[in-house]
């Protein structure tokens, strides 16, 4: 990647017109015909005890996108993440699920339409990949309904899918942390949930991991899951993302396509990094190169 | 499930077995031994003298010791779950003190019948808890901070209860001293029957409560995003973890350590995920039992059983806060 740092801008810069300066929110107004939002943010007053988050935020996620949310640190994407998951109330406005107050859905029911991936989880002493994984099934048991063929089955499958299947019973404790952020994963998998939300979940992995995960997620998308991630990092951002959105401030500043959003002026404005834009010389999608300061 | 599942449950009925054999031998034992044969046919239609012993005389002690036992075994194994601590036994964080201070009161003010104190040891026992659980409150209650201000309401108790006694006559005194230590020699069917529905009771909603604690293991974000209402559940855990103890407390006096060791005990023979249940439970069983055997038959004269446990457990907490010592160190 080093060997592109020289190339000059390229025309992608020009798009800098059609993405929203950052202040302005954009894509809420015009998008709710035209697209079917899964998930959604209106006017959201998002807070924790008396530290406002967000005064009043409006974020789409569509059915079926890669949605990436970016932003410096500090600025609400995970609180975001936590408002969609139904983890935190706003204070006033509200947060949409498919349309309907996600306050007013039975819990167990939006734990059946969206899964999360938290910054941290702890897992118990001893616990098994297996057993652990087989925990993502809680939503789908009652008191009366328990452990079932159809549980097995997801259990199975998402340790396939996350290439776990050898480790069966191998306690989590034992694990690197590329396999046991993997495991995380797997059980957010047998929640088979059709919407994924995924807070940093690359982050302490080291880079091939990274890509190795991103890929699982990409794949699950091109299975039709919605995906959304908090990422830090904004050329995979760039290169994953079917949606993007930027946020500063509690605020959403952009949002649209990599190729729409992601300009010099942005990351200069938003992340206060004078950069060039490139096109990623793999993919083709924009790639942030930071100047020399 | 896989092969760990079966071994633990392997360990899980193999622990069933002992408890069932230690309860045999324990019902043999005494100034009129019979053998385990005997035994047997005695709990089983036998008529007679043996009979008599086994059923009326020993089996409510013996009966007493396991149940009770494994009902500090299950509240230990929920709140340590709870508090990810080892640490986090009922009787660690005051609520038997509190039961005792309950029971003090009672004798004290001269309503000693059995009735009275049990009530009154229920009613310490629960207030104690709830001034621990709402002092330890901040949006939601978290294992260590739990634990300290246990500690320290503990420590506030023991001085109250010291200040009741010294208050109080040498015969009144002597009642709740003796309550104090805390004994099996004065259960019979008459008081054992009570505690026992109310056991049964509380055991479905262990059972109802076991899966949503092992989603609250998983951390609140996780637990939640599953589905499970974190605080609610941690608040009904709670309740059920001191009604185990109130009751066990009530009807013997305070045991301590059966709920801190059974559980840890539990888990390093069944290797667990997490704290387990049942295993804590048959543990604690298998625990009071040999030590209410030691405390009626090893000394030249019967010990209270709650001397006993002092004795094992302060080995069994000395060595478990060396090795978490060399663990950090």
């Amino acid at each position: 990647m080093n060997a592109d740092a020289t190339r000059p801008p390229a025309p992608g810069g020009a798009d800098a017109t059609r993405a929203s300066a950052p202040g302005r929110t954009d894509a809420t107004g015009a998008s709710d015909a035209t697209r079917a939002s899964r998930l959604a943010a209106r006017g959201a007053h998002l807070a924790y005890d008396r530290r406002t988050v967000s005064e009043a935020v409006d974020a789409d996620v569509r059915e079926g996108s890669f949605t990436v949310i970016v932003g410096p640190n500090a600025c609400g994407k995970s609180t975001l993440l936590r408002a969609f998951a139904r983890l935190l109330k706003p204070r006033s406005g509200s947060v949409l699920l498919d349309g309907r107050e996600i306050a007013s859905v039975p819990a167990k029911e939006v734990a059946r339409t969206v899964g999360l991936l938290p910054q941290t989880s702890t897992a118990p002493d001893g616990i098994t990949v297996a057993e652990l994984v087989a925990r993502g099934r809680y939503p789908h048991q009652g008191l009366f309904r328990q452990w079932t063929g159809t549980d097995r089955e997801a259990v199975d499958a998402a340790l396939a899918e996350t290439d776990l299947t050898g480790l069966v019973d191998v306690p989590v404790d034992e694990l690197s942390g590329g396999q046991r952020q993997r495991v995380w994963v797997a059980m957010a998998l047998a929640q088979q949930t059709p919407v994924l939300l995924l807070d940093e979940p690359t982050t302490y992995l080291d880079v091939a991991h990274q890509y190795d995960l991103l890929d699982l997620f990409a794949r699950l998308h091109g299975q039709g899951t919605t995906v959304v991630a908090v990422l830090h990092d904004l050329n995979q951002a760039a290169r994953y993302a079917t949606d993007l959105i930027v946020m500063a401030d509690g605020d959403v500043v952009a949002t649209g396509t990599p190729a729409e959003v992601l300009t010099e002026q942005l990351v200069t404005d938003v992340f206060d990094l004078p950069c060039v834009v490139v096109p990623d010389p793999v993919t083709g999608s924009p790639m942030v190169v930071p100047r020399r300061r | 499930m896989t092969r760990t599942g079966g071994r633990r449950r392997t360990a899980t009925l193999a622990l069933v077995v002992v408890a069932v054999v230690v309860a045999i031998v324990a019902l043999g034992i005494g100034d009129y031994p019979l053998s385990p044969a005997q035994v047997v046919r005695a709990l089983f239609g036998g008529d007679g003298f043996a009979s008599t012993i086994v059923l009326n005389w020993r089996l409510p002690r013996v009966l007493a010791a396991l149940v009770f036992g494994a009902a500090l075994g299950v509240s230990g194994a929920i709140f340590q779950s709870l508090t990810r601590n080892p640490l986090g036994s009922p009787d660690v964080i005051g609520f038997s003190t509190g039961a005792y201070t309950g029971a003090i009161v009672v004798i004290v003010t001269g309503a000693a019948s059995s009735l009275g104190t049990a009530v009154g040891a229920l009613a310490g026992g629960l207030v104690t808890a709830l001034v621990v659980y709402v002092l330890a409150y901040r949006r939601g209650v978290h294992g260590l901070r739990l634990i300290i201000v246990g500690i320290g309401v503990t420590a506030l108790l023991h001085s109250v209860n010291s200040w009741l006694l010294l208050r109080a006559q040498n015969e009144v005194a002597l009642t709740a001293s003796f309550w104090g230590a805390g004994s099996l020699a004065l259960v019979g069917w008459q008081q054992l029957v009570p505690a026992l529905v109310l056991l049964a009771v509380l055991t479905p909603l262990v059972m109802g409560l076991s899966r949503p604690l092992r989603q609250l293991e998983l951390g609140d974000y996780t637990a939640r995003s599953h589905g499970l209402r974190a605080e609610p559940t941690r608040l009904a855990l709670v309740v059920v973890v001191v009604a185990l103890t109130a009751v066990v407390t009530a009807s013997t006096g305070p045991i301590a350590f059966v709920a801190l060791a059974a559980p840890q005990l539990a888990r390093r023979l069944v290797r667990s995920a997490g704290v387990p249940l049942v295993a804590g439970g048959l543990v604690g069983g298998v625990l009071l039992l040999v030590a209410d055997l030691v405390a009626q038959h090893v000394a030249a004269d019967p010990v209270p059983v709650g001397l006993v446990t002092l004795v094992i457990g302060g080995v069994y907490l000395i060595t478990l806060l060396v090795s978490e010592s060399r663990r950090s160190a």
